[in-house]
């Protein structure tokens, strides 16, 4: 269908942004699913109601919606001041925005408070490409990973956004959500649960084991088959509470692994990678590990996917940046000094 | 719109209970910098008429019960005045007023700021100027959505009205007509680095606010005679489509001559005899 009389069907709008993206649309679903099941939800967002999907939480609750225009700071403070009241603010905004503009607002005022705040941030990473860098966010984890009491997830896909809204719906503290655009392959079926701060592992790699978080477990799985078939033995850890980190699971891979690689959109720094240097360090497990992502630097602009390949962010990629990986780490002799 | 009130016999009783208890205020404000040995006697006595007006003679509370779930709420935008508040909670029953004497010591729940993890009574932390009218906004949103009649009263500084964020939140309450909001402004005419205008300057301040959408009013923010009847009559409105500001005029360090409007106590400590000296000042100004 035209957006206009007499248009091609093929030319769109804002208004038919979310018909591309299913995992926006999930997440105004289950949100008004989480609503109409009884749970005291309440959903804002600045101004980018058609870009994140929350128009289908407002079209099915009109009441429990809340429009702040473009005042991020402010609604990240006014949705503590909600949960002092009972209520269970969800408010989403870009993830650089949410961040980063209303980093200082997501410490003093929900974590420092401990109020059941739930922040997304969405389009996250590269996901906005020739936006450019003030629209990027390859920052958010080391951000909000560092703030006390803040849980961080990120889920791979639709499936496991709705898992994890879904996980985290009664944790008293608040959470951080970074989704990318809502359009990353599916990894996992409709109906998939997910535990917050329980890794998925698909699969183990004596080899390698790549640990990945949000929109690149799809790509990261799409290398491991590669290698698999190549005759490499390849894990994947779906990474997607990236806080509180699942030590567990990068206890077990660094032990099995001759090689861990975490893949992150985002600064190598900091994030993910710095998250599993910091547990097998302190555990003073002897495994090489390789952090893949933005190698602390503004990412170029151009088209996500475009991006996605210049910086190996995609299945092809990981694979190739792995294989590197694997022929520098087999320098070292598996098996010796493991604990 | 300024307080014309008249003000009725029984209530004069009130009002010197009032103003004795803003003299308690900031007595205690005096003795719990001499334990910090540093604090904002200034910022404090500026309030401490607006805060005994709203505790003593505005807000629906109930003693011993911080978390009555439709208490009216106060949050404290300029935060740093807290040592003023603390004696007033305490008053209320919302702890053991004894906890103060370690205020600000190693460990201890009360300090510079208020963190409404810790202290009782207290509704929302603050310290970071300009977040609390956004959270007091949070909290108005709330009790509508959950229909619960309180209001939520904010006090800002007039320095605080720097922050950009107080702006969205104006534009913000006002968008979503919340009635049940009354934010109160300290103009005491000064900030930490000297007089509001010579810093940058906030006026014409009531007519800002008139087209943000609210409904202004203008007080003496010493006078509890005036302050009584203006806060009362917010509160007791409960059909205001708007939010509502009133812009107390105060003297920053009202109580103290050698304080008032000299900017360099807003942060201070007095020495023994100095003290001992200002203790008797306030008094004597009964």
């Amino acid at each position: 269908m035209s957006v206009a009389p007499g248009l091609q069907p093929e030319s769109w709008h804002l208004l038919s942004l979310l018909e591309q993206a299913p995992g926006l649309q999930a997440l105004g679903d289950t949100l008004a699913d989480l609503a109409d099941e009884g749970h005291p939800v309440v959903v804002g967002t600045a101004d980018l109601k058609y870009s994140n999907g929350l128009v289908r939480f407002q079209e099915r609750h009109p009441d429990k919606y809340l429009q702040f225009g473009i005042s991020e700071q402010h609604m990240v403070s006014t949705a503590a001041g909600l949960a002092t009241t009972g209520l269970r603010p969800y408010v989403a905004t870009f993830a650089s925005f949410m961040a980063l503009l209303a980093c200082e607002q997501i410490r003093t005022d929900v974590a420092y408070t401990r109020q059941p705040v739930r922040l997304i941030g969405h389009h996250a990473g590269i996901t906005l490409g020739f936006y450019g860098t003030s629209h990027h966010a390859t920052e958010d984890l080391a951000v909000t990973r560092s703030i006390a009491g803040l849980t961080v997830v990120a889920p791979a896909d639709t499936a496991a956004l709705a898992a994890v809204l879904r996980a985290s719906v009664d944790l008293p503290g608040p959470v951080y959500f970074r989704i990318g655009r809502g359009r990353d392959p599916d990894v996992y079926p409709a109906g998939t649960t997910l535990e917050i701060g329980k890794a998925v592992e698909h699969g183990t790699g004596s080899d390698l084991t790549l640990i990945a978080t949000g929109s690149m477990v799809h790509p990261a799985l799409g290398a491991a088959a590669a290698l698999t078939a190549d005759g490499y033995d390849v894990g994947v850890l779906d990474m997607h509470t990236v806080k509180p980190l699942d030590e567990e699971a990068v206890l077990r891979a660094a032990r099995r692994s001759r090689l861990l690689m975490t893949v992150e959109e985002h600064n190598v720094l900091g994030g993910l990678g710095g998250a599993v240097a910091e547990v097998i360090s302190e555990h003073g497990i002897p495994v090489r590990l390789h952090r893949h992502g933005i190698r602390d630097e503004y990412s170029l602009i151009g088209p996500p996917t475009h991006l996605y390949g210049h910086y190996r962010l995609n299945a092809a990629g990981v694979e190739a940046e792995a294989r590197e990986a694997l022929r520098t780490a087999s320098r070292w002799t598996p098996g010796v000094d493991r604990v | 719109m300024t307080a014309q009130t008249p003000v009725a016999p029984a209530d004069r009783e009130l009002i010197e209970h009032i103003e004795e208890r803003a003299l308690f205020a900031r007595l205690e404000t005096v003795r719990l910098i001499s334990i910090a040995k540093t604090g904002h006697y200034a910022s404090g006595f500026s309030c401490a008429e607006i805060l005994a007006t709203l505790y003593y003679g505005v807000m629906r509370l109930r003693r011993g019960e911080p978390d009555w779930p439709d208490r009216d709420r106060f949050l404290f935008g300029k935060g740093h005045a807290a040592a003023t508040l603390y004696p007033l909670l305490a008053d209320w029953g919302f702890f053991d007023a004894a906890e103060l004497d370690e205020y600000t010591r190693l460990g201890n729940a009360f300090g510079d700021h208020p963190d409404m993890t810790r202290i009782p009574g207290i509704d929302f932390s603050s310290g970071s100027l300009g977040h609390a009218l956004s959270a007091g906004t949070g909290m108005a949103m709330g009790g509508r959505l959950q229909g619960r009649p309180y209001t939520t009263f904010v006090l800002l500084g007039d320095g605080e009205l720097h922050e950009g964020q107080v702006w969205e939140a104006a534009l913000g309450a006002a968008h979503h007509r919340l009635g049940r909001l009354v934010a109160i402004v300290d103009r005491n005419d000064h900030s930490l680095d000297g007089r509001i205008d010579g810093v940058t300057g906030i006026e014409p301040l009531l007519e800002k606010w008139r087209a943000f959408g609210w409904q202004t009013h203008e007080v003496d923010g010493h006078d509890v005679s005036a302050l009584l009847p203006l806060l009362r009559s917010l509160a007791e409105d409960t059909g205001r489509d708007r939010p509502a500001v009133v812009v107390a005029n105060t003297v920053k360090g009202k109580g103290i001559s050698y304080m008032e409007s000299e900017f360099g106590w807003h942060l201070g400590w007095l020495a023994e005899r100095d003290e001992a000296n200002a203790l008797a000042e306030l008094r004597g100004a009964r």
